[in-house]
Parts: C-alpha cells; sequence; structure tokens
C-alpha cells in the first residue's frame, strides 16, 4: 500500500498543472467562441471566477502529492502527539 | 450510575438541541437567498436588464459559498482562542442579523445600484459567518459526546443542512400560498427573511445558556490554548498534511454529493426537463423528508464499523448511478416525443402579442395546454417574432416546452431517485462531523477542520449548480454534460479516500 500511495503522489502531483492547463484551454475556448457569437453567452467572469478558485485549490494538490510521494502518508498519526 | 447515566444522556440532548437549533436557522437563512434568486433579481436590478439580473443574483448567492472558508479561518482561529461557545454565539448574531437586513434592503427603483451592493455585503457577511458556525458546532457536539457515540451524536448536527434547505422552501411555498404569487413577489418575498430574526433570538436565548466545551475548558485551565491555531494548523507539516488529506480525500467529495442531490437535482427538473415550479420543489421536499433520518442511522452506524467506508460507497454510488438516473429524469418528460403517440386532448390556444425588447419588432405568443394518455400536461408555447424590416432574415418559430406536471407513475419513480441521491448525502455527510474532530487535536480542531470542510462544501460543493449548467451550455454538449463534475471529483475523492484514509474511530478527542 505504500508503494501505491507514493506512485499516485507522482499522479497528484502532474494532475495540478494539468487541471489548470485545461481550465485555461477551455476558458480561451469558450470566451473566444462567445466572442465570435458562436456561443449563447459570455463567460469570461465565470471563467476568471472558475480559474482564480482552484489555482490554490492545484497548488494543495501538488503539495498532497509531494507529501504522498515523500512517504509522509505512509503511517498516519494515531493520537495528537505524533502532530 | 443509573442517575449519573441519565443526567449525562440528559444534558448532551440539551447541547445537541441548542446547537442544532441555531445551525439549521443558519443554514435556512442561507439557502432563502437561493430559492428566491429570481424575484431579488427583479428587485435588486432594473426591470429591463433580463436574464442578466438572475445571473447577477445567483453570482451574489454563490459569492456566499466562496467565502465560507474564510469565514472557517477567521471564526475558526476564535474558536480556539476564544472558546466555541462565544465563537458560535457571534456567527448566530452576524448571520441572523444579516439575514434580517436583507428583507429590509429598499428595491433597485428606490436606491439605484446601491441596493444589490448592500445586498452582496450582507451576503459576504452571511458567508463568513456559516464558515464559522459549522465547525464549532460539530466541535462543540463531539467535545461533549460519549466515547464511542461520537458518530451519532454529531449525525444530528449533519441533519440541520438539510432540514434548513427544508425549512426554507417550506416557508418560501407557504408565505406565496398564503399571499398569493403577485403579493409575494410585490412584497412577500422579505417575509422569509424577516421571520428569521425571531428564529435567531429564541436560539440565542438558548446558546446563553450552554456551558463552555468540557475539553476546551479543561485545556484552558491548563494554560494550552493555542496561542496562534492558524500557524499550528497550516505552517506545521503534520497537521498541514491531515488538512489536505481531509479535503482531497473526504470533503471534496461529499460536497459535490450533497449539492448534486439536494441542489442540481432540483435545478434540473426545473430547467432541463421544464417541471412545473411547485412540483420540482415538491419532489424534494418529500425526498428530504424520507431520507433525513438516514443521516442518524449511518451516523451511528459509523460508530461501529468506521466513518471510512460508508462515506466512499456513497460517493462511489453518486459516480455509477447519477447518469443512469438523470436520464431516467429526461425520458420520463420528454413530452415532445411523447405527444406524438399519446397526445389525449389540447385547450384553445392564448395568444399574446408583445414587442420584442428594445426594438419595433412584434412578438407573438401562442400557448396551448395539452394532456398526455398517462396524465401528464404541459403548457407549449409558438414564440414568433413578425419583423418590419422587409429586408431581415425572417426568424424561425420557437417552440418553448413549460410547466410539466407528471404522471403518477413518474411522480413515484423521481421521488424515489432523488430520496435515493438524499441517502447518498446522508451517508457521506452523516459520519463526516466526527471524522474531521477526530482527525484533529483539541488546540486547533477548530480552525483545522472547518476549512477543508467549506472548502469541500462551500467551493467543490456550492459550484456544483453553476459549473454543471456552464458544461451542459458548451457547443456539442449534452443536458448530462453536467454531470461529469460532480462524477469526476467524487471518482477522484473516493480514489484518495480509499488509498490515503485509515478507516480506524480516535476515541479519545481530549488529546
Amino acid at each position: 500500500m505504500s508503494g501505491l500511495k507514493k506512485i499516485l503522489g507522482l499522479l497528484w502531483i502532474a494532475l495540478g498543472p494539468v487541471i489548470i492547463i485545461f481550465l485555461f484551454m477551455q476558458a480561451a475556448d469558450k470566451i473566444g467562441a462567445a466572442a465570435e457569437g458562436i456561443a449563447r453567452t459570455n463567460t469570461t467572469l465565470q471563467w476568471a471566477i472558475i480559474i482564480l478558485i482552484f489555482i490554490p485549490i492545484c497548488t494543495g494538490l501538488v503539495i498532497f502529492g509531494y507529501y504522498a510521494w515523500k512517504g509522509e502518508y505512509d503511517h498516519l498519526p494515531e493520537s495528537s502527539e505524533e502532530l | 450510575m443509573r442517575s449519573t447515566e441519565s443526567n449525562v444522556t440528559q444534558s448532551i440532548t440539551q447541547v445537541i438541541a441548542a446547537s442544532s437549533l441555531g445551525t439549521l436557522i443558519e443554514w435556512y437563512d442561507f439557502y432563502i437567498f437561493g430559492s428566491l434568486a429570481v424575484i431579488i433579481g427583479q428587485q435588486l436590478f432594473p426591470s429591463d436588464a433580463g436574464a442578466s439580473a438572475l445571473i447577477n443574483t445567483l453570482a451574489i448567492f454563490a459569492a456566499g459559498f466562496i467565502v465560507r472558508p474564510f469565514g472557517a479561518l477567521v471564526f475558526g482561529r476564535l474558536g480556539d482562542l476564544i472558546g466555541r461557545k462565544y465563537t458560535f454565539l457571534l456567527t448566530l448574531v452576524l448571520m441572523g442579523g444579516s439575514t434580517f437586513l436583507i428583507g429590509l434592503i429598499p428595491s433597485y427603483s428606490s436606491i439605484g445600484y446601491a441596493a444589490p451592493i448592500l445586498v452582496l455585503i450582507l451576503r459576504l457577511v452571511q458567508g463568513l459567518a456559516l464558515g464559522g458556525e459549522y465547525g464549532g458546532a460539530a466541535t462543540y457536539v463531539a467535545e461533549h459526546a460519549p466515547v464511542g457515540r461520537r458518530g451519532f451524536f454529531t449525525s444530528w448536527i449533519q441533519t440541520t443542512a438539510t432540514l434548513g434547505l427544508f425549512l426554507s422552501l417550506g416557508v418560501i411555498v407557504l408565505t406565496k400560498n398564503i399571499l398569493g404569487a403577485k403579493n409575494f413577489a410585490d412584497w412577500g418575498w422579505r417575509i422569509p427573511f424577516l421571520v428569521s430574526i425571531l428564529l435567531v433570538v429564541v436560539s440565542i436565548y438558548i446558546r446563553m445558556k450552554m456551558h463552555e466545551s468540557p475539553v476546551f475548558s479543561k485545556l484552558k485551565a491548563e494554560g494550552k490554548v493555542s496561542a496562534n491555531p492558524l500557524k499550528e494548523s497550516f505552517q506545521k507539516k503534520a497537521n498541514f498534511k491531515m488538512v489536505l488529506v481531509a479535503l482531497f480525500g473526504a470533503t471534496m467529495g461529499q460536497g459535490v454529493v450533497w449539492y448534486t442531490g439536494q441542489f442540481y437535482a432540483q435545478s434540473f427538473l426545473e430547467n432541463t426537463c421544464k417541471l412545473d415550479f411547485n412540483e420540482s420543489r415538491y419532489i424534494l421536499l418529500w425526498a428530504i423528508v424520507f431520507a433525513t433520518p438516514f443521516f442518524v442511522i449511518f451516523g451511528s452506524w459509523s460508530d461501529k464499523v468506521g466513518r471510512k467506508w460508508i462515506m466512499l460507497t456513497g460517493m462511489l454510488l453518486g459516480v455509477i448511478c447519477y447518469r443512469p438516473i438523470y436520464q431516467y429524469f429526461l425520458d420520463a418528460t420528454n413530452v415532445k416525443e411523447m405527444q406524438k403517440t399519446m397526445l389525449l386532448s389540447q385547450s384553445e390556444p392564448v395568444v399574446e402579442r408583445g414587442l420584442v425588447p428594445g426594438k419595433a419588432d412584434s412578438l407573438i405568443t401562442t400557448t396551448v395546454t395539452k394532456t398526455l394518455t398517462n396524465g401528464m400536461t404541459f403548457k407549449e408555447s409558438k414564440v414568433e417574432v413578425i419583423t418590419e424590416d422587409v429586408l431581415a432574415e425572417v426568424p424561425a418559430v420557437e417552440t418553448l416546452i413549460k410547466d410539466v406536471t407528471l404522471s403518477q407513475s413518474s411522480y413515484i419513480v423521481i421521488i424515489l431517485l432523488v430520496f435515493f441521491q438524499v441517502v447518498l448525502v446522508t451517508m457521506v455527510y452523516g459520519p463526516i462531523a466526527a471524522f474531521l474532530v477526530e482527525l484533529f487535536p483539541t488546540q486547533i480542531r477548530y480552525t483545522s477542520m472547518s476549512l477543508p470542510y467549506h472548502i469541500g462544501n462551500g467551493v467543490f460543493g456550492g459550484l456544483v449548480p453553476f459549473i454543471a449548467t456552464l458544461i451542459a451550455s458548451f457547443q456539442g454538449s449534452t443536458p448530462l454534460s453536467g454531470l461529469w463534475y460532480p462524477i469526476g471529483i467524487a471518482a477522484l475523492s473516493f480514489i484518495i479516500g480509499a488509498v490515503y484514509i485509515d478507516n480506524r474511530r480516535d476515541d479519545n478527542v481530549m488529546d
């Protein structure tokens, strides 16, 4: 299980930036489509809010992955003294 | 011995009643805004704002969700410094006061754009207060609960969010039925906001009589209260890593399951399936009534089998079942197809003539009410634009369906399917307060558990209706495309929870 936790840690490290890049690409695509009159509404503000909120969360996911990769979750604390 | 046990039970009952009542009122205050978004939008913005009034009002509603984590930090820190009792007394006053004031804000026609700005400020105060309330109430009850029954006792706090939603829907439907639709839209919508102050006064009176948590009092007496809970929670790696695993392995998935089952389901039935306004709300009300006891059942069960797998099973069932459930919603309300073979009768057409806003073109709307052989009814409107510009392209006639009422069998099946989704909510949400309380030490518990809870629920969960609706509006998407957001988040949280979280129950929360 410890090995799986570490390997998945690398996946979480990669997933954080991938999600942000995906969101930027989607935002550019949809806002561009709105500018050309294809989409039903202009969603610039919505995309700005979504990206602003998810950047710190994805940073947290990268840190989580880093901790997992370093084996910090191999043993979870069983009492507050371990924290 | 028997007398001592009885005193303990009586005491914890009082603790739960006092905490739950306040928390329920806070949820009620928080949700009436969302339930009245359309009417509030008409009051706060110019009369010709159209759809943008609703979008702006929903943005104000969403702002309340987004600031919840900040409320968790501010009031969580306060709760770990000065105590649980006084902190969540303060959050209650802030929430009740701001809700009451929203009910008094003059409309756009009286004070212009000051109206939406004032409401936005009050909405932010609501979000901050809620961010501080829940962690305090859950911590307070958990620190009073006897060992081995923490899941059972905290599950009562967990029922309050759902009951707050139920209460807000109930008060709105009742007020609207008593006053009539026109009076309710003109001024009656303020009543649910103003009523809140009475509930808050009662709750403050009860909470003033409560004592500080025994665990926190002991800590204070020993001089072990944290000097800087924020720093200890988030700068200390050992703690911060638990905050992260709580967020990604539990509260993130729990948040999307909660808001899909209890918000998106109703929104989907009303806006995508075009179900009648009251019918979509009654379906949710019935589902909540029957499912609410399961919060206590799963909370109590988690005391025996552990918290982890109950929560993760709820997430997994959501991942597997959401698409078939919502496909059924679409099939059961597809009156466009059904009327080809099942049309029983239709009313005389009602013709309304008007002007296209901002143009000289005429707008002719012809509406008929149709009844199908299975008992379903719906209104079909054909909207035609007559343009005076002879060179302009003739716009196509648009056909709109609205106010669909279901056959009896479909009505029952849809109630059962929404009920099933709310049961999933009870699985993920019933045990989570006990899970979070047990994860963190007393000194920094309020701060540490509040942040992942409110990011999971306020951000991941609160954005479900908004993001799902946004995805469904993309070109080439289907009405079910929006579900990929809650499905993806719940699946990710399930994997992280399954791999990284322990199933143990921590009996000692005194440390």
